[in-house]
């Protein structure tokens, strides 16, 4: 049996998945990245190992993706995380033709044909409006843990209006609404729904075509995942692997390069 | 018969000489106290100004030089201490510092201006010239060229609406001719001027079949890099028989290139439109994301309107120099107009002819008359035409707002996804 990886080192975090030949997961990891990049992409694919119950020998190719794509020293090749989340997100629906990818400093708005092919990208440009970041300094401010802000979100009753769109000015307009008295989760829609806007903005750039898949870290967060729904008025797509669906691309690719050599990959 | 090694380069080598003579006349200029024209790569009107015998001086191009040569920081923080926004335009910015400054500037001194002479072409050009004349208490030109009023509805001589056009420019071009002679003491002669328009008329007979001959596979220039330092030379020398001789010499190095199959890199994979204006702060750098990939640039807009519209290959009828002048100010600066704001018509038309793989469009942040409708335009012309494209921005000065990583990020994007159509045709 032939085994392919793909190790995603993100900004935030570096998740690394190992798929068989017939493309069904059999590892994963989650780690968060540090300041040790190549380390970081190390430790994620000798825990995926290890979750797999497989020797490094026995995975043929590694694709690294990810803004430390570079860094993924023991990789074979590297391919952009834009063409790893298209390519993931269509083989865990393969209805998708649009894919809303939010990590931790940027968000991506990816048109992809059937075969995950990408037809038009949109990024977050230079800041880190409409990211999970913003999600970040809104945990910070309301001392709330990152992973709980979606539910209480969605116990509110009336979204409070987020003005600023910037991540730096986030914490203080939170604040700045506390001191107004509105209730913490009033604050927390509106953050959420000011992200999702901003989002939603980004993929109307490149054509919202459904299926729409939500990938990335955020994806976790029921609450951005209603705020897309809502604000673009269907249902978007969530894996429980969403936040490894650039990994699973870049192992797709992998394995497309052990069957046969058709993976776009830079030859630099 | 023409030897390789003299010939390829020639142009990029004569180019470097070519500028450094420019910048060591105005440096003389300045240390003599001679006086010199403010002019705008849009609409200079060299050819006018050079009968008179006044330096030119280009702003923009001083600007862009701080950025090419990494101190353009050290010049927008000065004007950014002085109290210009971070988001005006960094080639305003960069002037008022080398203005502070008494004009140091990285090629030498550059004088003070006795006079500015601008179009309407880019709307910053009016705010900035109005900073000189705050500044010197000098006098500045504004000549209103009318542009096209409508996509594709551009009039031609013999039309009513162009010959209207037409005499309303001749008329401000006249009144330019006495501002002239008020400033320099010297008289108009037509027949000067119908020698700078030859040689302008030389020049562009060579701008217009060096930017054809780039159809040639391999490409024989780089649109973005070697392109740049072409059209530095048709902005600095326009009118003059260095300029003239310059392109005469350059048409014969493309054709050469083009006959023997030489190109401008050795793996040439993908075939790109540059849309926009360099980002100078890292040139180098930026074109390497797209040559890493085996991606030159055939052809760009920049060329067109950075070169004040003479890409279209207007030549002036020399029987009736002055008539004939203002009629190619009105095409050319049209031209240089409908490049930024109409372009994606002459886009779609390159794309066959140069076996374009691609269109990169590359929105400015301290640009907004070049930026604004590059979105509007991508999306007409992918309606229009299966074609792959790239919107990055950055900035041509700034290097605060140019992030490496992510340009990287998305130009590697944009040639996965090129490598996946050239896959999916040949399946």
């Amino acid at each position: 049996m032939a085994y392919a990886a793909g190790v995603d080192v993100g900004s935030t975090q570096t998740k690394a998945v190992i798929i068989d030949e017939g493309g069904e997961i059999a590892g994963r990891a989650l780690i968060d990245t540090g300041a040790n990049v190549i380390a970081a992409a190390e430790h994620a694919f000798a825990q995926t190992l290890a979750s797999a119950g497989l020797d490094e020998r026995q995975v043929e190719y590694v694709i690294g993706t990810g803004y430390g794509r570079y860094r993924v020293t023991f990789g074979n090749a590297q391919v952009t995380e834009i063409s790893c989340h298209g390519r993931g997100a269509v083989h865990m629906f393969p209805q998708t033709r649009t894919v809303v990818d939010m990590g931790g400093q940027d968000t991506k708005a990816i048109r992809v044909n059937a075969a995950g092919e990408i037809v038009d990208f949109c990024m977050n440009d230079k800041c880190a409006a409409g990211t999970g970041r913003f999600l970040g300094a809104a945990s910070a401010a309301l001392d709330i843990p990152l992973d709980e802000l979606g539910e209480v979100a969605l116990r509110a009753e009336r979204a409070v209006k987020i003005s600023t769109t910037c991540t730096v000015f986030a914490e203080s307009e939170v604040l700045s609404w506390l001191g107004k008295g509105k209730k913490i989760e009033d604050i927390l829609l509106g953050v959420h729904q000011s992200i999702a806007a901003r989002s939603i903005g980004l993929l109307r750039r490149v054509g919202i075509e459904p299926e729409v898949t939500f990938t990335g870290g955020v994806a976790r967060n029921i609450g951005m995942i209603e705020a897309l729904n809502k604000g673009m008025n269907l249902k978007v797509n969530v894996s429980p692997d969403s936040h490894f669906m650039g990994a699973l691309g870049a192992a797709l690719f992998a394995l497309d390069h052990i069957r046969v050599s058709r993976v776009p990959v830079a030859t630099q | 018969m023409a030897h390789t090694t003299d010939i390829v380069g020639r142009g990029n080598r004569d180019g470097a000489a070519l500028f450094q003579k420019w910048f060591a006349e105005l440096n003389q200029t300045a240390e003599t106290g001679g006086q010199a024209a403010y002019i705008f790569v849009m609409g200079s009107m060299a050819e006018l100004l050079r009968v008179f015998d006044l330096p030119i001086v280009m702003p923009e191009i001083n600007s862009l030089q701080t950025a090419v040569r990494r101190v353009a920081h050290e010049y927008l923080n000065q004007a950014e201490d002085y109290g210009y926004s971070p988001d005006i335009c960094g080639y305003v910015k960069a002037d008022v510092a080398v203005q502070l400054r008494h004009g140091e500037h990285p090629m030498g001194r550059i004088p003070p201006p006795s006079l500015a002479v601008l179009t309407n072409a880019c709307n910053t050009y009016i705010k900035w010239a109005e900073i000189w004349e705050r500044m010197y208490h000098i006098p500045i030109f504004t000549l209103d060229v009318p542009g096209t009023r409508a996509r594709g509805k551009q009039t031609w001589p013999g039309e009513p609406d162009f010959e209207n056009d037409r005499r309303y420019v001749l008329a401000q071009v006249k009144e330019l001719i006495t501002v002239c002679e008020r400033l320099t003491g010297k008289t108009f002669d037509i027949d000067r001027l119908r020698e700078n328009l030859d040689h302008a008329n030389v020049m562009s007979r060579g701008w217009r079949r060096v930017l054809e001959l780039n159809q040639s596979t391999p490409s024989v220039f780089n649109a973005l890099t070697d392109g740049t330092i072409y059209l530095g030379v048709s902005n600095g020398f326009r009118g003059t028989p260095e300029g003239a001789k310059y392109f005469e010499d350059l048409v014969e190095e493309m054709e050469f290139k083009a006959a023997q199959g030489i190109g401008t890199m050795t793996d040439e994979k993908y075939r790109l439109l540059f849309v926009g204006v360099p980002c100078y702060p890292i040139f180098r750098r930026f074109n390497e994301l797209f040559s890493e990939w085996g991606g030159t640039f055939v052809n760009s807009t920049y060329l067109w309107f950075a070169a004040g519209g003479v890409s279209q290959g207007y030549e002036y009828d020399l029987s009736r120099p002055l008539e004939s002048f203002a009629e190619g100010v009105l095409i050319y600066v049209r031209n240089a107009m409908d490049s930024m704001f109409y372009q994606e018509k002459a886009l779609a038309e390159l794309i066959e002819p140069f076996h374009v793989d691609g269109v990169v469009y590359h929105p400015i942040k301290s640009c907004r008359t070049v930026s604004t409708g590059l979105a509007d335009n991508r999306r007409a012309l992918m309606a229009s035409h299966d074609i792959a494209s790239l919107f990055i921005e950055s900035d041509m000065m700034d290097r605060r707002v140019v992030s490496e990583a992510q340009l990287k990020n998305r130009t590697d994007a944009f040639f996965e996804g090129l490598a996946s159509r050239r896959l999916a045709a040949a399946r």
